[in-house]
């Protein structure tokens, strides 16, 4: 780490991409300092998904540039950006169902070729109650345990960065507050950055040290949570109140 | 009758080292490989050509080991034939799916590219070996007289034992070993396995590779158990893919009952009728399944 584990990590400078023919992002500009939680709000559909998966190189960019750790990684494959320190967890589908909750982990551990039984360890302690479960297809847990699953399988690399796309979607009221004590967990003990996309925005907002509002495919306001918690704009977009 | 199941089992273990092969092939590549019976044939012909041709060019000529009909020239054929047939199913891919699979063709027309190459493997086999039946070798076929009218002939022991070997021998990889976890994960989520660094084209190509070997070892056993003929892989299609959907689509366990169910069924079944109606019983166990249980008799939800 540079600086004291200070500075610029993930730089994406005036981003444009989209699926085929259609640009869905046109012109996206963000970054995100070591050390921090930075939330990506927006309507459904803004485009936040395709944000993320144009950072890890699931989507083309077709013009701007993406920076992480000072290298560019614009036209790198994700399983060449995995390897540079960022994990990505998907929305949807971000498991191997009919793999054991262990397997999970291993498959996360794919790259490594060193031991990876000490994170693996330390994973378990974050989340004891998929620890009882090692033998268990991910597949037959409940949704807060895949939830955990996906996030250890990304931790396994002990990853630099995490990029989380709806972490708490479709999840039980309490099991959302827990899904976001563990982001702050993995940030503050893991030292994990993380850029995180959210529709409970509010919630995202008191975890993230910053945030970008999403509108359309552009980034509309950019500040810390405490002042796009307070805009009263965007409250009424929002953050339904 | 008791003799119909045993001869059932034999050829249901048969089927099941194909179908085994057929369903982890699924759950890669996401189509039916309808050259999996061709692939049969043509690792059953390169044994011939080992056993028949080249080890004996070498000097090496096959005597029988104790009751066998065969000896280690023909076992040591497994490997060549094994080798050959996976790297034709990768230069298979290659050359047709790999190119189909980039423009992001639908999997039925994969399905579609496959028999078309099934088509040409046998035609090659009928222009360099022509339409005859062959034995693997001359040697006088004991057969042993157990009780409950069983006969049972040791070469077919053999087969018995390399199949579940091998089989037992796949299982082991795809829970056991690193690689072998990668293949399930991918099979499970490619979008995912993608994430996690797996290099998905090497593992296609490893599948394939698997699926023409264990394709192959199917072939020559069922030389070994009756003849190697052009159209004998192409006749077990029908089983291969009844067995597969009987265990569930993708479901690697599913295919071992499958192929034990289908081996003993048609057996059973010349009791009954005609031998030649055996692909028609396959056809017919296939259409039920498909109708009443489409997502196998072990199926659970994830089928597709
Ligand atoms: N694979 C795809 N092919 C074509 N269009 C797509 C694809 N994925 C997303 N889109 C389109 O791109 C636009 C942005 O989608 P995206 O998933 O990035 O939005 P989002 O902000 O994440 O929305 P949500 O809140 O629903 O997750 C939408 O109009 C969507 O229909
Ligand atoms: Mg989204």
């Amino acid at each position: 780490m540079t600086e004291n584990g200070s500075g610029r990590l993930l730089e994406v400078a005036d981003v444009v991409s989209g699926y085929g023919e259609m640009e869905i992002l046109h012109g996206v500009t963000l970054h995100v300092d070591r050390g921090e939680i930075v939330s990506l709000i927006g309507p459904n559909g803004a485009g936040k998904s395709t944000v993320i998966k144009t950072i890890f190189g699931l989507v083309p960019a077709w013009s701007g540039q993406v920076v992480f750790d000072g290298e560019p990684i614009t036209a790198l494959p994700p399983e060449q950006i995995v390897r540079r320190g960022i994990s990505y967890v998907p929305q949807v589908e971000n498991i191997f169902p009919s793999l054991t909750v262990e397997e999970n982990l291993e498959m996360g551990a794919y790259l490594r070729e060193d031991d990876f039984r000490p994170q693996m360890e330390r994973i378990y302690q974050m989340f004891p109650e998929i620890a009882d479960r090692r033998r268990t297809p991910a597949g037959k847990l409940s949704g807060g345990m895949r939830q955990m699953v996906a996030f250890g399988r990304a931790m396994m690399l002990e990853p630099q960065m995490l990029l989380l796309d709806e972490p708490s979607a479709g999840l039980a009221p309490l099991v959302v507050e827990l899904i976001f004590e563990t982001v702050v967990n993995i940030n503050r003990q893991a030292g994990v950055t993380i850029l995180m996309v959210e529709q409970n925005a509010r919630k995202a907002l008191e975890i993230s040290h910053r945030g970008y509002v999403l509108v359309d495919g552009r980034n509309r306001v950019e500040g810390t949570g405490r002042e796009l918690l307070a805009n009263e704009e965007i409250g009424r977009l929002f953050l339904g109140g | 009758m008791a003799n119909l199941v045993v001869s059932g089992i034999i050829l249901g273990s048969i089927i099941t080292l194909g179908a085994v092969g057929l369903t982890l092939l699924y759950g890669i590549v996401n189509f039916g490989n309808f050259a999996h019976g061709d692939m049969m044939t043509l690792g059953a012909y390169i044994a011939l050509l080992m056993t028949a041709t080249i080890f004996p060019a070498l000097g090496l000529v096959d005597t029988p080991i104790g009751p066998l009909s065969f000896g280690w020239v023909m076992l040591v054929s497994f490997l060549p034939a094994m080798g050959v047939t996976g790297l034709a199913a990768i230069a298979a891919d290659r050359l047709v799916y790999r190119r189909l699979r980039e423009r992001r063709v639908r999997p039925i027309m994969l399905a579609i590219a496959a028999l078309a190459v099934a088509f040409v493997m046998r035609s090659v086999i009928y222009i360099l070996w022509g339409a005859d039946f062959h034995f693997y070798s001359q040697g006088l076929r004991t057969t042993w007289k157990l009780p409950l009218g069983i006969t049972l002939r040791p070469d077919q022991v053999v087969v018995l034992v390399v199949a579940w070997a091998m089989v037992v021998g796949l299982y082991t990889f795809l829970q056991r070993t690193k690689t072998g976890k990668a293949l399930r994960a991918l099979a499970d989520n490619p979008d995912l396995a993608r994430v996690s660094g797996i290099a998905t084209e090497r593992m296609i190509t490893l599948t394939w590779f698997i699926g023409g070997a264990m394709a192959a070892a199917a072939g020559i056993l069922l030389g070994i158990d009756s003849q190697v003929r052009p159209e004998m892989g192409w006749l077990m299609l029908l089983p291969l893919f009844a067995a597969v959907i009987l265990g569930g689509i993708g479901n690697a366990y599913g295919a071992l009952a499958g192929g034990l169910i289908l081996g003993v069924v048609q057996q059973v079944s010349t009791a009954f009728m005609s031998p030649s109606y055996k692909p028609a019983v396959a056809f017919i166990i296939m259409i039920l399944v498909l109708l009443v249980r489409p997502q196998g008799i072990f199926g659970g939800s994830k089928s597709s």
